[in-house]
């Protein structure tokens, strides 16, 4: 007699039914869609649509100012979750709520806001540029606004990791003899770090599907700071949809592979952990 | 002299966590901080270590103030209650970890972590990480680790709090056999009566910040300083009684009060095992049912209840139980055979006093 299968944590079959389903229709039916879409046309058509010289500088700058801006974030948000977790100072709660504001605030409204303070007689412009930084409608200002916009994701994820770190482990660090600085790199770090690379792909994947903040601060040039988001819009314009369809695939794949790479780092980095 | 402390007290804020507080350590010895939780206990231990500072006084380790000293200059093994080991890293690195520090060389280094790993049946677990050890190898490998760099005092904080009763016993004996064989000054902190008892050559007992009394297990057992140190290690029956006409009274209980004026009260405390029972209800003064009968082993604890009501709890050995016929319920009658007068809390306790007539002492003494 088959013994029915008895499982602790019921509602398997009705909850995956509905992950698949609800995966389906909001995000493989339209990838898939996407790929059909190039059917249409001839593998030769579309590799010349989706390598003109133009496409492929608009790939390498968004790709290249991502990866900037999310090292950025990694790095800086690291500092700003350790403030924010480990020591108490005033002002602290306000801060804290600071780091949501990119969230919130309108991509367009922090495009041209940034745009405004970067320009050559903005606030921070007047005395940037005299010095050679040039913040706006150049390269530098859509890793700032790619900064800008990828931030609150390397913050928020490292936080409460931050806040799980026993205070022994470094005690014991100190009692075998470790410098802060020693016990910060052999222990501290490589425990953050997986984490780190999570907030990392977040601020990443965030940043090659932005679009908002750049075309007011980028100025949008062909070849110099258009970025590929950009360039889809363009041809769309156009009505050249095969266009379209065969940037952002290209587009799609790309990313697919970084985030996958990625996503290997990050467990090879916890191979330590559960 | 390897560790001595000299009027220390530790505030925080405006608690006073440890409260003025003065004993040493001798060379090779293994000493145990016993207290109740919130007693003061892991502070004077981390005060040792350096990981707190004293707000006053002093701390020496071999004859050398190390108020100034940092954590990391002390060479001192300190062992967490759970454990802190390094979860990047493997059994074998955590180990090698406080070598690497202080620049030892590379086959040095090798040498001693397997002489450790050996030396704490560790072997073949090096390559694993933290989660990939039970707590009894955790704890192992945090031992190992406190050790490896040849630290000149072992510090434990409640080293057997985290695991379940029976790996506990084997790791009390363990590490008394290991502190046989490498003979460092070990310090360890808990909450247990019964594991300081048997562990340690000698007991500190804290309570509320304040040393109570220093001493051997059987120093601390035998001769409280105080009614709370005579309460805290082993039980103890206590009585409320009333002075009239130079006897203390309580219910059917009557102790002698020699000059002590009427109404004067008196606490009188006394061991279970002091209480001695017979079946024959007119061998001893007292009459009284035997209420229940807890089974702890070779010995037993009987709860003894009193015509008016009293309770008073006695222990025996299985042996006397049988030959004496006893039961739940039956009717028994029993004596005190030592007691002791309680002095108020803080002031030194009176030596105990023996009921010399009556009957030999038989099975149960000295338990």
């Amino acid at each position: 007699m088959a013994e029915k299968k008895f499982n602790a944590l019921p509602g398997f079959g009705l909850t995956m039914g509905f992950t698949i389903f609800y995966l389906s229709a909001i995000a493989l039916i339209p990838i898939a869609g996407l790929f059909l879409k190039t059917l249409e046309i001839s593998l030769t058509d579309f590799w010349r649509l989706a390598t003109t010289d133009r496409a492929l500088a608009a790939y390498k700058l968004t790709f290249g100012a991502s990866l900037v801006a999310a090292l950025a974030n990694a790095l800086f948000g690291t500092v700003l979750a350790w403030v924010l977790v480990r020591y108490e100072f005033p002002g602290k709660r306000f801060i804290d709520a600071l780091v949501d504001f990119p969230f919130a605030l309108p991509t367009a409204v922090a495009g041209l806001t940034l745009a405004n303070l970067f320009a050559d007689n903005g606030w921070l412009g007047q005395w940037l540029v005299p010095i050679g930084i040039k913040g706006a409608f150049t390269p530098l200002g859509v890793i700032i606004a790619l900064t800008f916009v990828g931030m609150p994701f390397a913050v928020r994820t490292l936080q409460p990791v931050l806040e799980n770190l026993e205070r022994e482990v470094e005690e014991a660090a100190a009692t075998l003899g470790a410098s802060r600085v020693r016990t910060f790199f052999s222990i501290i770090a490589p425990t953050l770090l997986p984490t780190i690379i999570t907030g990392f792909a977040l601020a990443f994947a965030r940043a090659v599907g932005e679009y908002g903040s750049i075309v007011f601060i980028s100025g949008n040039q062909p070849f110099k700071t258009e970025i590929a988001p950009y360039l889809i819009v363009m041809r769309l314009d156009e009505y050249d949809y095969t266009g379209a369809v065969a940037l952002a695939v290209v587009l799609m794949v790309i990313s697919f592979v970084m985030l996958y790479v990625i996503n290997w780092l990050e467990t090879w980095s916890s191979r330590f952990q559960n | 002299m390897s560790i001595e402390l000299k009027n220390v007290t530790k505030k925080f804020g405006e608690v006073t966590a440890v409260n003025d507080v003065s004993f040493s350590v001798n060379e090779g010895e293994l000493m145990a901080l016993l207290g109740p939780s919130g007693g003061g206990k892991t502070t004077v231990l981390r005060m040792i270590a350096g990981l707190e500072m004293p707000t006053t006084g002093d701390v020496f380790i071999r004859g050398q103030r190390v108020n100034d000293l940092s954590v990391q200059e002390r060479n001192i093994g300190f062992v967490f209650q759970n454990y802190a080991l390094f979860k990047n890293m493997n059994a074998f690195k955590n180990i090698a970890f406080g070598l690497k520090i202080k620049k030892w060389k590379r086959p040095d280094v090798e040498a001693r972590v397997m002489e450790l790993l050996k030396l704490f049946d560790l072997q073949g677990l090096e390559k694993r990480y933290p989660h990939q050890l039970s707590g009894g190898q955790r704890q192992r490998v945090a031992i190992a680790r406190a050790l490896a760099p040849k630290p000149g005092v072992l510090l434990l904080d409640e080293p057997f709090g985290a695991v379940d009763a029976k790996i506990r016993q084997e790791l009390r004996e363990w590490l008394v056999t290991l502190h046989h064989e490498l003979n460092v000054t070990t310090i360890f902190v808990t909450h247990d009566q019964e594991e300081a008892m048997e562990v340690s050559n000698r007991t500190v007992i804290f309570s509320r910040g304040n040393l109570e009394q220093i001493g051997t297990p059987r120093e601390v057992y035998e001769q409280p300083a105080n009614e709370f140190v005579a309460r805290f290690i082993g039980v103890m029956n206590v009585l409320e009684l009333h002075v009239r006409k130079g006897v203390a009274r309580l219910n059917e209980l009557e102790f002698p009060a020699h000059g002590l004026p009427d109404g004067e009260r008196l606490r009188i405390g006394f061991r279970p095992y002091s209480v001695q029972i017979s079946s024959d209800v007119k061998a001893y003064r007292y009459r009284a049912i035997l209420r229940h009968t807890y089974f702890l082993g070779v010995m037993l604890r009987v709860e003894l209840e009193l015509p008016s009501g009293l309770l008073i709890r006695a222990r025996m050995t299985k042996e006397e139980y049988a030959f004496q016929g006893l039961a739940d319920g039956k009717d028994v009658s029993f004596q005190i055979r030592q007691y002791r007068v309680l002095a108020r809390e803080g002031e030194k306790l009176a030596p105990e006093v023996a009921v010399t007539h009556d009957v030999p002492l038989t099975l149960g003494e000295g338990i």
